[in-house]
């Protein structure tokens, strides 16, 4: 649900990364924040463990410049990846705007990733969006390390739909922007349909 | 992108800060803040400058998400109002009209049942404001308001600024 103020010319929405558990959510969102200029971010939160596993939610704010006068404002979010916190990952899909599904490139997390996004279809269909039609962007991240599926593969697996997708090594950062940036045109653009 | 999406014009932005504004005085406040349900930070009064308004409306919007789910597995249909105790300031979150979130932010100057109290009448009067922004603007996406819609005649090269 994005939030449009024509009294302080601000749009905001809000973009949720979501994937598997230790895929590389909170490390997108960190590269992220490391590389905007001080002016363009806000804190990075993270309402996580003691040993750094998301508890909550990750959050950074982002104010990336000027559309006709409109700020435009972008929320990032992670979910909490592991299992067992479904309930808290519903929550933060509420009034989202695009996503971002991280996948682990690794082969043995491919069951890991479809569960996942299986979990992420269902979590939005209770919330009344449809994946399919909703911005979506899909990283395939941790190219950098040695046992990785094939990206053909990853996308028969994961991305039979085509979606816009990118190879990422988010502790470095290639490919981090580019998926941020392409969801972030999707959104744009969904909303240039609307308004 | 589903039709609940927030559109605020000039007229009612005014209405809701000057709502806040007279909350902020009645109740002897610090900072009175409005954010939606998503976590977006609508307005606010009092002394914000030393806040981060921006992260304190997520996490406010996280707790009360946190707290409607546990309500939710109580059978209960939501808890409109939480309350946190600190040594010198207190902060009182109350939900309005199911929609926003309205938040008091207040010290010993002040005291519960005074914010209480104020809140309650607040809130009525912020339900008719968001009530007439609701029909505004299904009114305005049935009538088109095109010519000032910021994404208009957006461009490929407008979004790829955003990122330079």
């Amino acid at each position: 649900m994005s939030f449009i103020n024509y009294s302080s010319r601000e749009i905001n929405c809000k973009i949720v990364y979501y994937g598997p558990g230790l895929c590389g959510k909170t490390t997108n969102l960190q590269f992220v924040y490391k590389k905007m200029n001080p002016d363009q971010k806000g804190k990075l939160i993270s309402l996580a463990t003691e040993t750094e596993r998301t508890l909550f939610f990750d959050f950074l704010p982002l104010a990336l410049g000027d559309i006709r006068g409109f700020k435009v404002r972008f929320h990032l979010y992670t979910v909490p990846g592991q299992v067992f916190y479904a309930a808290s990952r519903k929550l933060i899909l509420r009034g989202v705007d695009g996503v971002v599904f991280v996948a682990d490139s690794q082969i043995e997390r491919m069951e890991a990733n479809m569960e996942s996004l299986d979990d992420l279809r269902i979590n939005l269909a209770e919330q009344g969006y449809d994946l399919d039609k909703l911005p979506c962007s899909i990283q395939y991240n941790k190219r950098d390390l040695s046992s990785i599926a094939p990206v053909e593969s990853m996308n028969k697996l994961l991305n039979p739909k085509h979606i816009p997708h990118f190879e990422a090594v988010a502790v470095t950062g290639p490919g981090v922007f580019e998926t941020l940036k392409n969801v972030a045109r999707q959104v744009l653009i969904e909303m240039k349909k609307h308004y | 992108m589903s039709g609940s999406d927030l559109i605020l014009y000039e007229e009612e932005f005014r209405k809701i800060e000057e709502e806040l504004q007279k909350l902020y005085l009645q109740t002897n406040a610090k900072v009175v803040f409005l954010i939606d349900k998503n976590g977006q930070p609508i307005a606010s009064a009092g002394e914000t400058r030393n806040l981060d308004t921006t992260s304190l409306a997520s996490l406010t919007a996280g707790n009360i998400a946190a707290t409607g789910g546990i309500a939710r597995l109580l059978g209960e249909k939501e808890f409109t109002i939480l309350f946190h105790e600190g040594e010198k300031d207190n902060i009182h979150i109350s939900l309005v009209g199911q929609r926003v979130i309205l938040v008091v932010i207040f010290d010993r100057r002040s005291s519960l049942g005074l914010v209480r109290l104020r809140v309650r009448k607040s809130t009525e009067s912020l339900v008719r404001i968001f009530n007439d922004i609701t029909s505004k603007s299904e009114r305005e996406r049935v009538e088109g308001r095109l010519d000032e819609s910021p994404f208009a005649e957006i461009s490929d090269e407008d979004i790829d600024n955003l990122f330079r």
